[in-house]
Parts: structure tokens; C-alpha cells; sequence
């Protein structure tokens, strides 16, 4: 074979033949990375067993799914449109070139090296379109270099507190990127040039790319210069590569490497909360000396993927509610200072630093780890699939375990393990609401032992707070009206303990949830409806064996649908509504349609949707015991979606779950709105339409 | 150092409503939910953070009966070493006096060099702690909102008026009253009694102590209860009735007429 340049395998440097560094430095940069992806796969394993690999793979087809969704697809980049594109075509570029990249490592090596599949049309079209790749990958690049030094969107900011800025690193890679390239396309045009200038023949170069650039620019180059030009492209093309490569585990480029893992490791299931350890039955937990996360050490394995995984965009704090209301919570340094302190732990040289230092109080702080209303919306963002939920409780075992509570939360958590309400109100008061309700509705009571079809369960705050009855009643009233033949449990009732769960209480979670169980299973039930999305989410997430469990919300819906429900117009000129998508509803159980199908089913209700609606609705403040919690916040979440439906235009705020609307009016008092802006609950506007 | 803390059971006052039963003997107790009393739940924090800093043992004793117990456990749960129910039909009746009689037999029992109550009990008149530190012949603080440990003494706070502080030093071994707000009591959640739900904890009677069955009880008693009443709605009181909202509106109302609200 003719070379109209001296391939680099066939170059010299200072007599030493090159492809001698050409070989070493790919066998050195290799097993160099693999030393660094063992001494990273260390922590994971001294860390605590996730779900068992049979269960992950028994999933195979959902995860496969997300995978081929999230990962290759990476549906969740277009949320931030600029940002997703860039990432798109730098990805894509990746996966292209990382044929050409390996193809060229062996060309060091033997100079006509080309992969057997690359001969005939696919390596031609293949040609064309990494070319193409290689010089979109560099516009991208420097668009991305210039977002990074002269657009600086908010949430790259690192915030003092958290450290310095990650900038030089992002810039960093790429000019890596680029260099790459620049110099794949360089060592090819230069060679084309050469071919060109002795009348070889000579592969076509797509017009337009950077290749076929550098050919332009150098056809009348001297032969020298060329040759020059040629090997020095190599030469660094190949030393970034390897640098590259070496460089990705060692901070937020390593997503490169792991996400494809995170992704397809992520939740198929959503709403639920991790077990207190994987492989520790219920049963057998009194024998666990310690619960939850306190340490490096108890975080699952898959948690320290997440560190390894996170890219710092810094998506998740822009979703996330507490970190908009100047909470000291920000979900993107849940996995940055996590990484950092594995990585501070366990060095690529040297023994591990195995010590016992609590997390609380060094890399997390207390009031951040309690300023989480688990609402979801950092999972539901994260392009590779990082959870914060699971972590966050964990870390609350962990502070329950140690009594680290805050004396708002105990007297509530305290009050719920004597009288199964988070007020302390009596027993046998909880189903005292029903007496508000007309005479023509009846509820069955079941405290005596009766049984029902449909059971109605209402939980603490609909039974007990003033206000919150009336979505007792309307529900009630709705039941009623639909022939449904339903009771409640009354007494018998305790809270459903779905914030016990989530603020680290899993003992007192597991009483109650023992308790509910068996009152359930004794009313003889097959259907559980309830008008609170949290109840909804621990019967259907957090409970075992219960007869299938649909909000209020769902169930208008099929009566819509099947035309049973008739409804007088809307008379209200004036009124806007806007419906706000509850966090437990929504994005823990996928119902946004439903309550929407219903409001547009009134004639004559004018509705809008606010700019941050269903997966992307903004939480209201949180339920539960977050009611009690008082966090350090420099506003309240409600004050800001309240203004945000008043962006929108609404003036009527339309809920399906009781602690939004607690947090809703509230909110409307404190913005100042009252007058122009109302709350209400679906259930008790949808009552308040029915045709008689 | 060695810290015996003196605990009651008491009805939960923020989880219950209290009426009181027709014939003014009691309140009614049928659907009471109890717990330790608040200001004994500080004093045992602040005894665990005196152990965890200067070493010893805490120890935290009860007058009660048998379901007394849970208080001790939760207790100990939080971090006390041992307990101790006091239980003895003997004790049923005593007024506080001979509550503070039954707690001194058992401070001469062991080797304490402090003893902390609680500043008051919520359904007691706050006396047994001064009366226990005269029959022991030992100093008493009352109302200690803070303690800087020493060798042979303490440094003890005192809140007073307009929020200032006042410090006093005190000669161990002492018995203080502890106000709430000294310290935040840690959580004690299920698993953590269940945890300690096996643990003996011993049971003196009249007999162990060495106390005599009649220095003790209804007997002895030279405080007796006589009657409990609601008083009656005296001349420019009003009771507001109706639903939340509107005794809101009505205080709002009122307010405003009086000049409270402008």
C-alpha cells in the first residue's frame, strides 16, 4: 500500500520507531482506566446490598425500556430545549466517533488498519456521517464552552457555601472535545491534500466538514507541512484520547461511563420508599443495630453510583421547591458532596479512609436533609435517572435512630403513636364530620363490625381539620350521588402514616400501617376511594394485600366518561381556573389527566394550565407532618405557585388533595390575594355543579 | 457522676381533653393517652448530656404503678442507664410530702451526687423536688435553665425577668428542678423502646425502702384533696360558640371593638 504521507506507525521520533509509543500508550491508557474503574467500583462494594441483581433483572424489559428511552433516546434533555439539543448532538457525535476514535487507536499501530466491517457501503456511509459528526460535535462544543463562560445560566452557579465553581472542568473537557475533533479531521484533510497534490486517488470528503476545511486550506501546502501536520494531529488526537479517557472517573464526566448503568439500575417503580436494608425482612428489623444512613458506608451501592453519575447541571435544584424558596436544600450537592467525600475516602492511590464519621453535621446538615417534601421533581428531571427520595429518608432513619429529631416534628409524630392523628385529637372523634353532612347522604360507620363494598378512607386531616371536612363531605357527597354503596372506618381509622414513612419513622409506619390493614381487611372492602393523594399513595405504594385504591379524582373521571355525571354550567363569568397537579397524584401516580377530564366537562369553565404543570407541577409546600416542620425558608412555596397561577391567569386554584389546599389558602393570605385569588378542592367544586 | 432523675406519668396534656367528672372527685380518665411529663423529659436530657460529658450513670426513678414502667423505658430508650419503679399500694394517696419521703429512701439507697425533677409536673403543684432536698439535707435550685458542670460544684442559670440571666454555683451533691428550654430532648422513637423492652428494671416497695407504711399514703397526708370544679363564667366573661371560623370572626370583632386591632 501507497501512503502519500508517512503514516504514523511508520514515523520516527528521535529514532525510536513511533508506533512503539503508539502501542504503549494505549495499553498504558487502558489499564490505567480499568485500574480506575476498579478503584471506583470499591466503595460500591463496601456499600450496603440494593435490590437483589435477580429482582433488577427480572425488570429487564422496563428497565431495557428506560434505557432505550432515557439513555439513547434521552427524551428528558429537550425539558431545557438549548441545553438538550447541544447534549443530543455531542452525544450522538460520541457514539459515532467512538468507532473512528478506536479505529484510529490500531491505525498507530498498523498503518492500514480499518475495522473488516467498514469495507464497502456501510464504512462509505459511515464516512459521511462521522465526518458530519465530528464537525457538529465542535459547534456544539464551543456553543457549549460559550454557555459556560459567557451565558453562565443560574443554575450552574455553585453557591459559596458548596464550594468553587466547576467550570474550568466543564471548559476543560471541552477543549478536549474539540481538540479531538479538530485533530481526527486535521490528520484526515491533511492526508486527502497530499493524496490530492500527487494525483493519488483520494477519498471524497463530505463537503462542508472539517476535514474537507482542512483540505481546502491546505491544498498548496508544501509536502513538509503536511507531513508535519499529519503526524502532530495524530500524535495529539491520540494522547487527549487517552487523556480523556483517564480523566472521565474523575469527576463529573464520568457520567459517561456510568450513566448507561444508572439509567437502566433507576426506579421502575414510583412512589415507594426503599426497605430499611434490602434482604432484612420485617420481621427481622428489631435485630438491625442501626437503621438508615449515618455513615459513607450504609448508602446502598446504587446511591454511590448516583454520586459517581451526577452531571451537575444543576436541573434538579431548578425544579426543586425547597431550593426555590431559599431552604437549605439542594438536591444537585446531595450527589456532588456525596461524590466528593467517596472520593476523599477512598483515593486511586493509598488505602482507603475507613472512619466512622457521622454524615450529619459534616457533609449534610440536619435542616437540609428535613427541608425535603419528597414532591419528586428532582427525579423526575435528572437526565440519568439520580433519585433523592430514597436517599433523603434514609438519611431521617438514620437522625430518628439517633433521636436527631426537631422538637415541631416530635409532638406530632408523638401524638400520631397515642391517638393515630398528628393533633392528638381523640379516637373517637374521627368520624364526627359526617354529622355535617345532609341528612340524605348516609355513611356507614363500621366502628361496630358492619362491613361495605366501597371503603372510604379519609385520613387525619380530612377527619379532623375544620376546613379539610368539607372535601369529606363533597366526597361523600359524590359517592352518595353515584349509588355508591360505601362506609368509613371512624375510630378504627389511623393515619395512614405516609409522611411517618417518609420522615424516617418506619416503625411507627409499620404499627400503623398493621393496624389500617387489618381494619381494612375487616370491613370486607373491595374498593378503597380516598380524596387525598398522600393516603392514595402509601395505600397503593406503602400497603400490601389491599383491595385495588383510586382517588377521587379517578373515579369522577370513569363517571364522566360513562356520562353519569351531569352538571350545570359554569355561570361564573369571571372566573379562571387553573388546575394544580398534587406531587402524590401526579408524579408519584400518573394522574394528571383525570381531574382535568372532569373540570373541562363543566360547560361554560373557562381553565388554564399554569407554565409549570403536571410532571413538571411545583409543590405547594408539602403534607403531612411538613405541616409541622418549620423550616428556615426565606418564602413559602405556596406564596410562589400561587403567583404563578396568577401569572397564568387564573383566579381560582382548583386542588385534589387536602394539604394543597391548606397550603394554597394560606399562601393566598400571606401574597395578599385574598379577593382575587380562591382555592378549592375538585370535589367540592365538582358538588357545587351537579345538576339537580 | 452519678444522677438519679425523678419522673412522672402523667395525662398528655396536649393530646387530650381534659373535663372533670360530675361527682369532682377526679377527671375523667377513660379516654386519657399518657405520657412522661415534659419538664422530666428535659431533665433527663440534660442528665444523659452530663453523663455523655463527664462520665457516670444516669438512673431514672418513678412513683407509680405498674404501667408507670413505660415512662421509665422510654427513658432509658432515650439514654438512661437504669430505672426504678416505686410501686406499692401503700404509696396510692400520698400528697407531695410523702412523695418526697418515698424518693429520699431511695436516694439514701444508692450513691447519687445529683438529683434533677422536673420543674413541675403537669398535673402536680410543684413541690416535691424542694420538699425532697430538705429531707435530704441537700441544696436545691429550682427552675435551673442551664448547667456548667465542676469538680465539687455547679454553675447553675436561672432565667429572670426581661430575659436576663442570673448564675449561681451550688455544692454537689444538690437536687435541681429543671425548666424546659435547658436543652432539646432527643426523639424517642418505637424501635428505640422496643429495644430496651427487655431490660429488668427493679421494684422497691414500702418494705424495701425502709419506708414505714404509715409515714406514707392517704394517712399521711397532711395536704387533702377535697373537690375538683369547672368555676363558673364570672361577670365579663364570654364563651364563643359556633364553628372555628366564626369564633375567629367573632374574636376578630371584639378585638377590634375593644381597641386590640386597628
Amino acid at each position: 500500500m501507497d501512503f502519500a504521507l508517512i503514516p504514523p506507525a511508520h514515523s520516527t521520533f528521535l529514532f525510536i520507531p513511533a508506533f512503539i509509543f503508539y502501542t504503549l500508550l494505549p495499553v498504558a491508557g487502558i489499564t490505567f482506566f480499568i485500574y480506575q474503574i476498579v478503584m471506583r467500583l470499591k466503595p460500591m462494594v463496601l456499600a450496603q446490598p440494593d435490590k437483589p441483581v435477580s429482582e433488577i433483572l427480572k425488570e429487564s424489559p422496563a428497565r431495557l425500556m428506560q434505557v432505550l428511552k432515557i439513555w439513547l433516546l434521552q427524551v428528558r434533555q429537550p425539558r431545557y430545549m438549548l441545553a438538550g439539543v447541544i447534549h443530543i448532538l455531542l452525544f450522538f457525535g460520541f457514539l459515532i466517533l467512538a468507532v473512528r476514535s478506536t479505529e484510529l487507536m490500531f491505525v498507530g499501530i498498523k498503518a492500514d488498519f480499518s475495522f473488516p466491517f467498514m469495507d464497502g457501503t456501510f464504512g462509505a456511509v459511515y464516512s459521511v456521517i462521522r465526518s458530519y459528526a465530528a464537525t457538529w460535535v465542535l459547534v456544539v462544543a464551543l456553543m457549549a464552552m460559550y454557555r459556560r463562560l459567557v451565558t453562565k445560566p443560574a443554575r450552574y452557579a455553585v453557591p459559596a457555601k458548596y464550594g468553587k465553581p466547576h467550570t474550568a472542568e466543564a471548559v476543560f473537557v471541552l477543549g478536549m472535545i474539540c481538540t479531538l475533533v479538530l485533530m481526527e479531521s486535521l490528520f484526515e484533510g491533511s492526508l486527502v491534500a497530499a493524496q490530492n497534490q500527487q494525483g493519488m486517488q483520494a477519498h471524497t470528503l463530505a463537503p462542508l466538514t472539517l476535514a474537507w476545511f482542512f483540505e481546502l486550506i491546505l491544498s498548496s501546502a508544501s509536502q513538509s507541512t503536511l507531513q508535519f501536520l499529519h503526524s502532530a494531529a495524530y500524535f495529539l488526537h491520540d494522547v487527549t484520547f487517552f487523556t480523556f479517557l483517564c480523566f472521565l472517573p474523575l469527576g463529573k464526566h464520568f457520567h459517561v461511563v456510568t450513566s448507561l448503568f444508572n439509567v437502566f439500575l433507576m426506579r421502575v417503580r414510583r412512589g415507594n420508599i426503599k426497605p430499611v436494608r434490602y434482604g432484612v425482612s420485617n420481621d427481622q428489623l428489631d435485630n438491625l443495630e442501626s437503621f438508615g444512613v449515618k455513615n459513607l458506608e450504609d448508602f446502598t451501592w446504587r446511591h454511590i453510583l448516583h454520586f459517581y453519575s451526577c452531571v451537575d447541571c444543576g436541573r434538579c435544584s431548578d425544579n426543586c421547591p425547597a431550593n426555590a424558596v431559599g431552604r437549605p436544600l439542594s438536591p444537585r450537592f446531595i450527589s456532588i458532596k456525596g461524590r466528593q467525600l467517596v472520593f476523599g475516602r477512598h483515593p486511586f492511590f493509598g488505602p482507603s479512609k475507613v472512619e466512622k464519621a457521622p454524615l450529619i453535621g459534616t457533609t449534610y446538615e440536619e435542616d437540609e436533609i428535613w427541608s425535603c417534601t419528597t414532591c419528586g421533581a428532582c427525579e423526575q428531571e435528572c437526565p440519568v435517572g439520580i433519585e433523592y427520595i430514597d436517599k433523603i429518608v434514609d438519611l431521617r432513619r438514620g437522625m430518628v435512630d439517633e433521636g436527631m429529631v426537631p422538637q415541631s416534628l416530635q409532638k406530632p409524630l408523638s401524638a400520631i403513636e397515642k391517638r393515630g392523628n398528628p393533633w392528638g385529637k381523640m379516637e373517637k372523634k374521627r368520624g364526627e364530620w359526617i354529622k355535617q353532612l345532609d341528612s340524605e347522604v348516609s355513611v356507614k360507620l363500621l366502628e361496630g363490625g358492619d362491613t361495605t363494598d366501597v371503603l372510604f378512607f379519609v385520613d387525619s386531616i380530612t377527619s379532623f381539620d375544620d376546613r379539610m371536612q368539607s372535601i369529606g363531605c363533597a366526597t361523600a357527597t359524590l359517592l352518595h350521588r353515584a349509588g355508591v354503596d360505601f362506609g368509613i372506618l371512624g375510630k378504627g381509622e389511623k393515619d395512614s402514616g405516609h409522611e411517618v414513612r417518609r420522615f424516617g419513622e418506619e416503625m411507627l409506619f409499620q404499627s400503623l400501617r398493621e393496624h389500617n390493614t387489618e381494619m381494612i381487611q375487616e370491613s370486607g372492602a373491595t374498593r378503597i376511594v380516598t380524596a387525598d393523594p398522600h393516603t392514595l399513595n402509601a395505600l397503593k405504594n406503602d400497603y400490601e394485600d389491599l383491595p385495588p385504591v383510586e382517588h377521587i379524582s379517578q373515579f369522577l373521571a370513569k363517571q364522566v366518561r360513562k356520562g353519569l355525571l351531569h352538571f350545570k354550567p359554569s355561570v361564573n363569568g369571571d372566573k379562571v381556573y387553573t388546575y394544580h397537579d398534587p406531587c402524590y397524584l401526579g408524579r408519584h401516580n400518573g394522574v394528571y389527566d383525570d381531574p382535568r377530564e372532569v373540570l373541562d366537562a363543566i360547560p361554560g369553565m373557562r381553565r388554564v394550565d399554569m407554565k409549570r404543570c403536571k410532571d413538571r407541577s411545583f409543590c405547594c409546600g408539602g403534607g403531612g407532618l411538613m405541616l409541622f416542620y418549620e423550616p428556615e425558608e426565606e418564602q413559602r412555596m405556596g406564596v410562589l405557585r400561587v403567583k404563578m397561577a396568577e401569572e397564568a391567569g387564573a383566579n381560582v386554584i382548583v386542588t385534589a388533595c387536602p394539604f394543597c389546599l391548606v397550603n394554597m389558602e394560606d399562601a393566598i393570605k400571606v401574597a395578599g390575594l385574598e379577593g382575587k385569588m380562591e382555592a378549592i378542592d375538585l370535589s367540592e367544586l365538582v358538588v357545587a355543579h351537579l345538576a339537580d | 457522676m452519678e444522677i438519679l432523675v425523678c419522673v412522672k406519668r402523667v395525662p398528655d396534656t396536649a393530646e387530650n381533653e381534659i373535663a372533670i367528672k360530675s361527682d369532682g372527685t377526679d377527671i375523667q380518665r377513660d379516654d386519657l393517652v399518657y405520657s412522661v411529663n415534659e419538664w422530666d423529659n428535659y431533665a433527663v436530657e440534660e442528665a444523659i448530656q452530663i453523663r455523655d460529658k463527664v462520665g457516670g450513670s444516669v438512673t431514672v426513678v418513678t412513683v407509680g404503678d405498674s404501667e408507670a414502667e413505660e415512662v421509665l423505658r422510654r427513658q432509658m430508650a432515650m439514654g438512661a442507664d437504669n430505672g426504678i419503679l416505686l410501686a406499692d399500694d401503700a404509696f396510692e394517696g400520698s400528697d407531695g410530702r410523702g412523695i418526697a419521703a418515698i424518693l429520699k429512701a431511695v436516694v439514701a439507697k444508692g450513691k447519687y451526687d445529683l438529683v434533677l425533677t422536673g420543674a413541675q409536673a403537669d398535673d402536680g403543684a410543684a413541690q416535691v423536688g424542694g420538699m425532697l432536698a430538705a429531707m435530704l439535707d441537700w441544696p436545691y435550685a429550682s427552675l435551673v435553665n442551664k448547667i456548667d458542670t465542676g469538680d465539687k460544684s455547679l454553675k447553675i442559670g436561672r432565667e429572670i425577668e426581661g430575659g436576663n440571666q442570673e448564675m449561681n454555683e451550688i455544692d454537689l451533691p444538690c437536687v435541681l428542678s429543671i425548666q424546659t428550654g435547658i436543652n432539646e430532648p432527643r426523639y424517642v422513637g418505637i424501635r428505640g423502646i422496643r429495644k430496651v423492652a427487655s431490660i429488668e428494671i427493679p421494684t422497691y416497695a414500702a418494705a424495701d425502702l425502709g419506708v414505714a407504711a404509715d409515714a406514707v399514703g392517704p394517712a399521711a397526708a397532711r395536704v387533702k384533696r377535697v373537690d375538683y370544679f369547672t368555676p363558673e363564667m364570672g361577670a365579663g366573661a364570654e364563651i364563643l360558640e359556633g364553628s372555628m371560623e366564626e369564633k375567629i370572626d367573632k374574636l376578630i370583632e371584639l378585638l377590634k371593638a375593644k381597641g386590640g386591632l386597628k
